[in-house]
């Protein structure tokens, strides 16, 4: 490789630690006064799980967008089109086309049946404790994996922004991201969730965005130009072309294929945004939530198209991979290059608000379903009160919180990527078949809602476990053995189909059939609204 | 004040398989799955062709068009433009077609019009 003009100094980002340190910590100061001041009218269970209904669509779709766009799609597409060129776009376009499941076929139906979780519309007109139980676990498993990789991606984010690089310092600073989530959560509940995902998407939109300004601007406001200094950068006319990532083989285009097929229909069945649509009041503003969130994750991915290509192009793909944090440092490097040591202290306390934000979404999904699925449905049959919900759901909290740290610790220096794609494909087998059916299919029965949960879970979990992500490859999580009997790292090309195959043989073997007062109420509840919750009123 | 139970609900008493068999409601029904599917089918369709092309057709793909501009860039900046175009296109169906009848139905269920014990209160007349 010829020599890359050394445009950033990496060695010189450690001397700005304090000031990244200083930026976030005013982060945490201000959204924690808020978190306060909003958990003052938290009473009910609607108001800890649902912020009381009482947000608006522009406020929740907001809050979606800080949601989803975690430090995986900041920081990951944003590396992944530095150093890959279009294959890390097209992830964009996979993260951004899967919300028209959501927007046509999910949120207002959803928010029209359920209450609190995805299991309050499956067990809508199915038996209440096998769909529960198995709702809640495929929801838990699903929290669990985004929440370690999301732990585990703060780890390789502290070594660049904080310069610290040992194990034990690395460590120390996941177990403070996490106490602080768990406060978070704990004191503001749903409520103060959003506030906290509504000013991270602000600030992460608003940074962003003045980032792609800028390096259009250096680029004339001319894309053209803008890739031809990426290719000039990176010596390879490839980088604008597919394939510099996927197209090593066929079983790498057909991993890509089946990556594909779990972004665009997982998304539409992750617990933690669907949970956010029942925030609002009205499935109008449930839509408009969608709308919302889809108009600003798609300028979002936007904006990365820009910044990944002129970090390629300004900071150079070798720059890039040789900096502490690797791929995830493309962005900011970028910030660095562009405005110094203040934009990227700037970027990298957003970078931090993002990881704390979205674990805090992820928790308190978690915690709702154990508590009100698991706890108040299946262990308490129903009979438990709302206030001793509410409080085994915080005690969750806590567990859920010390068990991300301790997974976070972990898995640190893992690959954080297949965590999110593993989050994906178990959302899109275990969960997305059974809302589908259960919303649309008048026959659907339990038989066919429990087999497809089960089946999908377990078909995505052991084609991980078989796939070389595990085993068998040089990048495994365990180098020296070889299991590997699947070939693809992306297990949705087969699980998906499966668990859809299955919902529909489970219903069709099934000799009972399920009341047909309770389908024609969920119908007409679903797409009439009539006798939603409201919103809470103080 | 905040409470779960604060509304009784509305639809506590209503026979649902009544008004499912309503024309009125079957025409909702109609008019939402009428859109959502063909359009769900249709941009799912769309992003695995831009799928498959970028993932066999590299060639094509790479083709440059203006300047450092490919077909690939193209069809990628495409859909984001076609998933603008649906959502907005849902928004004003919705607002034109689902919204105005789906109100209706919910009004006349709220003015007690299918109750199952039969007492019409409100709208009786139909």
């Amino acid at each position: 490789m010829i020599a890359i003009p050394a445009a950033v100094d990496v060695a010189a980002l450690k001397d700005t630690t304090l000031l990244n340190m200083g930026i976030f910590g005013l982060f945490v100061a201000v959204t924690m006064v808020i978190v306060f001041r909003a958990s003052r009218n938290n009473k009910t269970a609607a108001d800890y799980y649902a912020a009381g209904r009482s947000f608006t669509g522009s406020q929740n779709g907001t809050a979606i967008a800080g949601d989803y766009l975690s430090a995986a799609s900041f920081l990951g597409i944003t590396g992944a089109i530095a150093i890959n060129g279009y294959d890390g776009f097209m992830y964009s376009i996979g993260f951004l086309v899967a919300w028209l499941v959501a927007l046509l076929l999910v949120a207002e139906l959803l928010r029209n049946t359920g209450k609190f979780t995805m299991a309050d519309v499956l067990s809508f007109r199915l038996k209440q404790r096998p769909v529960r139980i198995a709702a809640a676990i495929s929801t838990l498993a699903v929290c669990f994996f985004y929440l370690l990789a999301q732990m585990a991606g703060a780890g390789s984010l502290i070594s660049l922004l904080l310069g610290i690089s040992d194990w034990g310092g690395q460590a120390l600073v996941i177990i403070v991201v996490g106490a602080l989530m768990i406060m978070y959560v704990l004191i503001g509940g749903m409520k103060g969730t959003t506030w906290v995902q509504i000013i991270k998407a602000m600030l992460l939109i608003a940074g962003a965005a003045v980032m792609t300004l800028w390096v259009l601007a250096i680029y004339g406001f001319n894309l053209s130009s803008l890739l031809g200094g990426a290719v000039e950068t990176a010596n390879n006319p490839a980088v604008l072309n597919p394939g510099l990532q996927y197209g090593k083989s066929d079983t790498s285009k057909l991993d890509f294929m089946s990556l594909g097929l779990a972004l665009v229909l997982g998304t539409a069945a992750l617990p933690h945004v669907l949970m956010r649509f029942y925030t609002v009041p009205t499935a109008k503003e449930a839509r408009k939530s969608v709308v919302w969130s889809i108009w600003l994750i798609g300028l979002f991915y936007l904006f990365t198209l820009v910044l990944g290509y002129g970090a390629a192009a300004l900071v150079g793909a070798d720059t890039i991979k040789s900096a502490p944090g690797g791929v995830n440092a493309a962005a900011p490097l970028l910030a660095f290059h562009l405005g110094g040591p203040l934009l990227l202290g700037f970027i990298s306390a957003v970078a931090f608000a993002t990881i704390l934000a979205v674990v805090a979404g992820l928790t308190i999904t978690a915690a709702a379903s154990f508590a009100h699925d698991i706890y108040a449905n299946v262990i308490a049959k129903g009979k438990a009160d709302a206030a001793t919900e509410v409080r085994v759901a915080r005690r969750t909290v806590v567990v859920i919180g010390v068990l991300a740290i301790l997974g976070g610790i972990f898995a640190n220096g893992q690959n954080v990527a297949f965590l999110v794609a593993l989050a994906f494909a178990v959302a899109a087998s275990a969960n997305l078949p059974t809302i589908i059916y259960s919303l649309f299919w008048r026959k659907f029965t339990t038989q066919g809602a429990v087999w497809s949960m089960y089946g999908g879970l377990a078909a995505a979990i052991l084609l991980i476990v078989f796939s070389p992500v595990v085993s068998g490859a040089k990048t495994s999580m365990i180098p020296g053995a070889n299991f590997a009997l699947f070939p693809l790292s992306n297990p949705g090309i087969v699980s998906i189909p499966l668990a859809f195959f299955l919902g529909w043989l489970g219903t069709t073997l099934d000799k009972r059939s399920e009341d047909p007062a309770k389908q024609a109420e969920m119908e007409v509840r679903s797409l009439t609204g009539i006798g939603a919750e409201k919103a809470v009123d103080h | 004040m905040g409470h779960d139970a604060h509304t009784p609900d509305a639809a506590a008493s209503v026979d649902f398989e009544q008004v499912q068999s309503t024309g009125q409601f079957q025409e909702l029904r109609k008019r939402h799955r009428s859109f959502v599917f063909p359009m769900a089918v249709a941009f799912l369709l769309w992003y695995f062709a831009y799928v498959l092309l970028a993932d066999y057709a590299v060639g094509f793909m790479s083709t440059k068009v203006w300047g450092n501009i490919n077909i690939g860039l193209i069809l990628g900046l495409l859909q984001f433009v076609s998933t603008f175009a649906i959502t907005g296109w849902y928004v004003h169906y919705s607002n034109k077609k689902l919204d105005p009848i789906a109100s209706e139905i919910r009004h006349e269920i709220e003015g007690h019009e299918f109750d199952k014990n039969g007492n019409r209160v409100g709208g009786a007349n139909k």
